[in-house]
């Protein structure tokens, strides 16, 4: 097999990865104003709960981004080298987003003050939704195909991004990470709140199947071929058992079937492109997966390296998220352990 | 400004502010994962409280290195994109390498040892932190793999038909001279910047409780303080040894890989035998080394540096003239506006980032002799000068790692990718083509304000936790060892931790 497509597709796989696991990170980030209820401290545990729901493991699932960074870097430096510099303001907004919702995370306990609190909370749920929503944008413009010149450099301006298609792929990354997130919640905590997670789920799982089945439609009759047609069919056959399965509160195959289903949006867009990186919009020149791919040397090297570390990643990671398995709800949350915020006004300079 | 100058300001000021967090991560994570082992060996508590302290300080500066280093890996292609195109083939694959077989570790057992002091047994958990502290040092060894490779491209040909740079060896790269000098140089600084840390923080505190005179501050200072004292004068005085060294590793391969670089860090005009280490300068560095008075030097030291020699005829070291003249002929640039290209860096950077990466040791140097002298034989000290010196040293290492980058990277201008004078000319690109041509300066200039203005507030944030969890002090630690707590699989017991 020609390693350039082999590469095409471990990149496709480790966007896989990252948008099905910082998806529903997102989502717990999206939904904590909206799922917690009652009295301010009840509301505060609660979102302690979402919080650390994740906590151990957000920071491995973001990594995934980062390791698709760095492959395409070595495996395509041309696609590398234009999408990036192409996508400059989108990319610089959501990397805010993840700038501040991890230093949010990190911090929030740090401080035992409820104004703090609702600054962290702040920052999460601004780092949350704002990612999820251009994640969407930026691949609704990889399949659309973008404004190159000759030379294969970005020639259309920020505005340009900001078209129905891209933004209807906005909506839909952020309908399918809410309803991933709420899932997963579903999932991980006990008691009300996993409850109202559920009944969230559940009617999330509707607006889901119409607006992202809407988009991969659009997307499958506009841009794709033939073939992506069984990526358009399990992608709605996965929502169909989402909404059966958050209906009946089957909250383990609610949240695999939700996974199925971002995994098959990255594979039709992934397919829609192929077999190029960057098609290009108005009859120019399309960047083709072969015109940016490394040499055969270098995607050999990084062949071993990906066939090594990969399985090894998996395994670790997956292991660290079973020795998390345990639900979590209101009364496992212990009392804040953070200074308070006269301590930390007083240690000023 | 227009996009190239606003593009080197936004690396620079994004690229300082990252490595301020990281070398004392590098340092800290290994320290912290030997206090825990200490504890998990001799059962002592005074390891477990140290390591929580420590851990906690960890902690609050590991989340700025995470965040502020996605924008690293995203600003070559974002703002640098034609660099990436020249030197992709290459300089991504150690990148790659980098998030596969070091990030990945760093995160999933930093997530597990936070929150698993009671849910994996106390050898898993140990592992844990071990894990995470080789993952942090091997991250540094892969990026500056790709930085070795800009400072001295190896094991790389040129694509005479892309125009690009290509891989040929990834063994060449990964066994390149100039990195097995360079990864250990920053690991040692990193340490000597940790040692620091701890030593000053608890010599700090050693001399504060003493000064109590309250007989049980008096033995915590005695038991917790004064160990932690001397992990981190042992750390300084091993990581110092080794700083010198690499040092002088580096020191003789810049003289061979990047004359220019050595000759420019003495703001030296002619090529001489015997040269002079230069202490004090004056004069109009900014305009070039012509009008310099250097004030006071000591002979024969720079040429030592560079060549292992004082004097004599093997002691010759060029001069930044010798370097342009060399290079004007060999590679004969020119610029985007056809002028000749300049082969000297800023000199006034040059120099004296050079002298105050090496004399800011002195302050490591003076805390780990009086720390050390202070606690002889079982002693603890209430001088308060003592407290002061640690508390001041601090800073003085993550001044110096800073400066040591500045020279490194500004020593090497104008390249991007300095040629190798043994390799192929080709393989070699000017700061000046690697700059983004899709991005207009208006909005690097915005992406460099919002930056630096999101990176001043964490900064703040950062220095106001740092401060007030170290003098929060050791906390108390209660275990509770009853079986019920020991079940991992209760649940009905509420979490020992959660944010």
């Amino acid at each position: 097999m020609d390693l350039a497509i082999l590469w095409f597709v471990i990149i496709a796989v480790l966007w896989t990865g990252y948008l099905v696991l910082e998806g529903f990170d997102f989502g717990v980030g999206m939904l904590l104003s909206i799922l917690p209820r009652g009295g301010k401290e009840q509301r505060d545990k609660e979102r302690r709960v979402l919080i650390n729901t994740i906590g151990p493991v957000w920071d491995g699932n973001e990594v995934w981004l980062l390791t698709a960074g760095g492959a395409t870097f070595a495996a395509f430096p041309e696609w590398y080298a234009t999408m990036f510099s192409g996508f400059y303001l989108p990319l610089l907004i959501i990397l805010l987003g993840l700038v501040a919702r991890g230093v949010a995370f990190e911090y929030r306990g740090k401080i035992s003050d409820a104004r703090w609190a609702r600054r962290c909370d702040l920052a999460i749920q601004a780092g949350s939704w704002i990612p999820a929503v251009m994640w969407g944008v930026a691949f609704g413009n990889l399949v659309r195909g973008l404004l190159l010149d000759g030379d294969h450099q970005y020639v259309g301006g920020f505005w340009a991004l900001l078209n129905p298609f891209a933004l209807l792929g906005g909506l839909t990354t952020l309908v399918l990470f809410l309803l991933h997130g709420s899932v997963f919640v579903a999932l991980k905590t006990d008691g009300d709140l996993r409850e109202r997670a559920g009944r969230l789920a559940s009617a999330l799982s509707l607006v889901a199947l119409t607006v992202a089945g809407g988009w991969a439609v659009w997307a499958q009759v506009a841009y794709a071929t033939a073939w992506t047609w069984v990526a358009v069919a399990v992608a709605a056959l996965a929502l169909v058992g989402v909404v059966v399965a958050a209906r009946a509160r089957r909250e383990g195959w609610a949240f695999t079937l939700s996974a199925v289903a971002i995994a098959s949006a990255v594979v039709l867009i992934f397919g829609s492109m192929y077999p190029e990186v960057i098609p290009a919009l108005d009859g120019g020149e399309s960047l083709t997966v072969a015109e940016a791919a490394s040499t055969p040397y270098t995607l050999t090297v990084m062949t071993w390296v990906a066939v090594v570390l990969t399985p090894l990643v998996i395994a670790y990671q997956a292991w660290t998220y079973w020795v998390f398995r345990r639900r979590l709800s209101s009364k496992d949350i212990p009392a804040p352990a953070g200074l308070s915020w006269q301590k930390i006004k007083d240690a000023a300079f | 400004m227009d996009a190239l100058a606003l593009a080197r300001w936004q690396f620079a000021i994004t690229t300082v502010y990252h490595f301020i967090f990281v070398p004392l991560t590098i340092g800290l994570a290994p320290l912290v994962a030997g206090m825990q082992t200490a504890w998990v060996v001799t059962k002592k508590e005074r390891w477990l409280r140290l390591t929580k302290f420590f851990g906690k300080l960890l902690l609050i500066n590991f989340a700025l290195g995470v965040v502020t280093g996605i924008w690293q890996e995203f600003q070559f292609g974002m703002a640098w994109s034609e660099y990436s195109r020249f030197v992709g083939d290459v300089f991504g694959a150690p990148l790659a390498m980098e998030a596969l077989a070091a990030f990945f570790v760093e995160s999933v057992f930093l997530g597990l040892w936070i929150f698993g002091w009671d849910r994996v047994s106390k050898k898993v958990h140990l592992a844990a932190i071990w894990l995470f502290a080789l993952a942090t040092n091997l991250s540094a060894f892969f990026i500056l793999a790709a930085n070795s490779w800009m400072q001295h491209p190896v094991g790389t040909i040129y694509n005479e038909e892309t125009g690009r740079a290509e891989m040929e060896s990834i063994g060449a790269v990964l066994t390149n001279n100039t990195l097995w000098a360079a990864f250990p140089h920053t690991i040692t600084a990193a340490f000597l910047t940790a040692g620091t840390f701890v030593c000053g923080i608890a010599t700090w505190w050693m001399v504060r409780l003493v000064r109590s005179k309250k007989p049980e501050n008096v033995e915590k200072a005695r038991t917790v303080y004064r160990p932690a004292v001397l992990v981190g004068v042992w750390t300084m005085i091993i990581a110092g040894a080794g700083v010198i060294w690499s040092g002088d590793l580096q020191g003789k391969l810049m003289y061979e890989q990047q004359p220019g670089k050595m000759s420019s860090a003495e703001a030296l005009c002619e090529g001489t035998e015997a040269a002079e280490f230069s202490i004090l300068a004056v004069g109009p560095l900014y305009a070039g080394c012509e009008d310099v008075d250097h004030l006071i030097s000591v002979p024969g030291v720079t040429s030592f540096l560079g060549t292992g020699h004082f004097s004599g005829p093997e002691s010759y070291l060029p001069g930044v003239y010798d370097v342009q003249e060399q290079y004007t002929e060999r590679y004969g640039d020119v610029t985007a506006a056809g002028e000749p290209v300049t082969y000297t860096p800023p000199l006034a950077i040059t120099y004296w980032s050079f002298r105050l990466m090496i004399g800011l040791a002195v302050f490591s140097l003076a805390l780990a002799l009086t720390a050390l002298w202070a606690t002889r034989k079982g002693r603890v000290s209430d001088n308060v000068w003592l407290g002061r010196l640690g508390i001041l040293a601090i800073p003085m290492p993550f001044l110096a790692c800073s400066f040591g980058w500045i020279f490194t990277e500004v020593g090497r201008q104008p390249w991007v990718v300095a040629p190798n004078p043994t390799g192929i000319d080709q393989v070699r690109l000017l700061t000046e083509r690697g700059v983004s041509t899709a991005v207009p300066p208006g909005v690097i200039l915005t992406s460099m304000i919002v930056l630096t203005l999101v990176y001043a507030v964490l900064a703040v944030v950062w220095y106001r936790l740092m401060h007030r969890y170290t003098v929060e002090g050791v906390p108390d630690v209660v275990r509770d060892e009853s079986p019920e707590a020991q079940d991992p699989d209760d649940a009905d017991r509420p979490l020992s931790f959660a944010y």
